[in-house]
């Protein structure tokens, strides 16, 4: 009995007694948390949101770590959106978002404190297509809206054919191709469309009705899939991904009238054109500039001017220090654009607004 | 003060009446407790998610009005009408319902009627693994592998129906390897094992001494089935199939990935769609304001829909096991 009774105190104590070890190792080990101790390096720092930066931000922390071994970042994606929130319910530090100024019906949530933007990456929006035979489609801004509108359904429409002159286009049927799930990259497309071709009625947000013809793929990867498996059919990818995928991309027509293929080098002038708030907030679509590509987006870390430890705030600055420097240097070989070097100087002297 | 005695049980001595607190020993109270404060946990935790979800959604029904059921669902023009999601939950949860329950109800018949016991045991373990497939793969599967193979089948029937009244209505084309039907068959594959485990066990309480009895009256197997077996357990199979319909409504992922993602209200099966909790998960990453108050809303009718669903289920089982055993 003694010995029964012995067992059942054991067994009840031990497994008790394992996870106080645990979770006291687990919270030590995280001890610095966001308020990190005195004069900066260590600590944790966390963000979410746009998933356009997610390659960008996880090499970025891959490389990071060499440089600070102590100071742990996160990045969650999530969407820009999610990103916004999390920030304004203070669960991360810095956001990555699409869009910047945050929209007027979020601007409640962030209860009166100041935000800064820092743009730190610019890409292009690819219109990847899948025809046999064509390899150097042009198309413009009126064109694509009629092609995804479905008023445009075969390739060989005169209204292809005018811009291409030359190029045999064959008779098959147009499949659009587009996003399922809701995205910064939607929203910059349909902003493009928005201003570039008055016959464009589907307005722009991060969700369009898009034609019940239309196909619908999960993320970038998805419409790319699509694209790929289709022939005849034509969609919106971001550079990254239609260059991972091997798709043939359309050169289109810019607001100086030349017809621009998108490339690191075209984003970047692109984005040379912007007028550039004081915040640092901007829009590269529709840029003017002749070597302009016109699809091009951005996006920006967001974080409070204010930030509640010191610790958090020399965080901040190293990691985005770091975004805004040697990590421009990742951009081209992931399929992005790094920033002008203007824009780049005042985002980085923006950063000693940062303060505690 | 009356006193009431009370007959002696195994832990309640026989005795004038005492409070709880006095009649039981520490181990059983202190369990009484930790059983209470769980199960109360567990009902605090449902309303408070009924309250929260509400209070958030609120902003959809004050702009919205009676439009949220409307057919417009237009993010870009503000303009959220959520019948073609309402209408898209009901079509694949009911493609999913006729797929699935004859051939869930035929296997659970099969197992308890004609299979022998020991054949039973092997293919009851097979079919409970197709409960434990996460959903996500059956999503990943479906639209990686199943809808491109299935699409050419739609082209062929849809080319072959195309003109012919009803049949053209309903599965001419627009024709997409996404669609409510292919949502459909999925949801039909995930309901089964539900809808065949718990029509089997209701099939199994049915008393040997009937089907013996139909069986000495001349009967047939399958009139032994109409005439024994059916009026037994037809509550119990009903409630096991409505069950099955709250889990196929409320599906998100593998539906998501497999619908086609295109707000429309057709009568054309072959088509692409989606469901209430298909648009949420693709939609909810970069809404913000009234969007993504309007799919809190969303998820609180669907949460509506299936909490009526499983209460009715719950009622017909309960009544049909109360007939059963009178």
């Amino acid at each position: 009995m003694q010995r029964q009774r012995i067992r059942r105190v054991t067994m009840a104590v031990v497994p008790v007694a394992a996870m106080a070890l645990i979770l006291g190792a687990c919270s030590s080990s995280n001890n610095g948390g966001s308020s990190g101790g005195g004069s900066g390096g260590s600590g944790t720092l966390n963000g979410s949101g746009s998933t356009f930066q997610l390659t960008f931000q996880q090499t970025a922390i891959q490389n990071f770590k060499s440089i600070k071994p102590d100071l742990t970042v996160n990045y969650g994606g999530g969407g820009s959106g999610k990103g916004r929130t999390d920030l304004a319910s203070n669960v991360v530090q810095y956001a990555g978002s699409d869009t910047a100024p945050i929209p007027s019906d979020e601007v409640s949530s962030f209860k009166g404190k100041t935000v800064l933007y820092f743009p730190v990456l610019i890409g292009p929006i690819t219109i990847s297509y899948n025809l046999s035979g064509v390899s150097n489609l042009k198309l413009d801004g009126p064109v694509i809206a009629d092609i995804f509108q479905a008023n445009i359904t075969k390739w060989n429409d005169p209204k292809i054919k005018a811009l291409n002159p030359g190029v045999n286009l064959p008779s098959t049927a147009i499949t659009i191709a587009r996003r399922s799930d809701s995205s910064g990259t939607t929203q910059n497309f349909s902003e493009f469309l928005v201003e570039s071709a008055k016959n464009w009625k589907l307005g722009s947000d991060s969700t369009i009705k898009w034609p019940a013809t239309s196909r619908g793929g999960n993320g970038n990867g998805g419409v790319a899939q699509i694209i790929k498996s289709t022939d005849g059919a034509v969609g919106y990818v971001d550079y990254a991904d239609a260059k991972a995928s091997g798709l043939s991309f359309a050169s289109v027509k810019n607001k100086a009238g030349k017809y621009i293929a998108p490339s690191t080098q075209s984003a970047t002038a692109a984005a040379d054109n912007v007028t550039l708030k004081d915040d640092l907030t901007f829009s590269a679509i529709w840029a003017s500039g002749p070597d302009s590509y016109p699809i091009t987006y951005q996006s920006w870390v967001l974080l409070y001017q204010k930030q509640s430890s010191s610790g958090t705030a020399t965080n901040l600055k190293s990691y985005i220090g770091y975004l805004l420097g040697d990590g421009q240097k990742l951009l081209p070989q992931l399929g992005y654009a790094p920033l002008p070097s203007s824009m780049d100087q005042q985002a980085k002297a923006q950063l000693s607004k940062i303060s505690s | 003060m009356t006193t009431v005695t009370k007959e002696a049980g195994p832990a309640v001595p026989a005795g004038p009446a005492r409070p709880l607190s006095e009649r039981r020993p520490l181990g059983d109270r202190t369990f009484q407790i930790v059983a209470l404060v769980s199960g109360l946990l567990v009902l605090i935790i449902l309303v408070l998610i009924a309250v929260s979800t509400t209070q958030q959604s609120a902003l959809w029904f004050r702009t919205e009005g009676w439009g949220v059921f409307g057919t417009d669902w237009d993010p870009a023009s503000n303009h959220f009408g959520a019948l073609a999601f309402i209408y898209g939950t009901a079509i694949t949860a009911a493609i999913a319902i006729i797929l699935a329950v004859p051939v869930s109800v035929g296997i659970a018949l099969l197992l308890t009627e004609v299979v022998p016991y020991r054949w039973a045991r092997p293919i009851v373990y097979v079919i409970d693994l197709l409960a434990v497939v996460p959903s996500v793969v059956w999503g990943l599967w479906g639209i990686l592998v199943f809808a491109p193979w299935i699409e050419k089948i739609y082209k062929s029937i849809g080319s072959g129906v195309d003109g012919i009244p009803v049949l053209g209505n309903l599965f001419g084309p627009p024709v997409s390897g996404a669609s409510f039907f292919t949502a459909g068959i999925i949801l039909a594959f995930m309901i089964t094992p539900i809808v065949t485990s718990l029509s089997r066990e209701v099939i199994a309480t049915v008393p040997t001494i009937d089907k013996e009895g139909a069986y000495a009256l001349g009967a047939t197997r399958l009139e032994m089935i109409q005439g024994a077996v059916w009026p037994h357990s037809k509550g119990g199979i009903v409630g096991s199939v409505l069950l099955g319909l709250g889990r196929a409504m409320g599906e998100t992922i593998a539906a998501a990935l497999v619908i086609g993602s295109s707000a429309t209200i057709t009568s054309h099966l072959f088509a692409p769609g989606d469901s209430m909790p298909a648009v949420i998960a693709n939609q909810f990453g970069e809404a913000s304001g009234v969007f993504r108050s309007a799919l809190i809303g969303l998820g609180v009718l669907l949460f509506v829909f299936t909490i009526i669903i499983n209460v009715i289920a719950r009622a017909i089982v309960g009544g049909a096991q109360e007939q059963g055993s009178a």
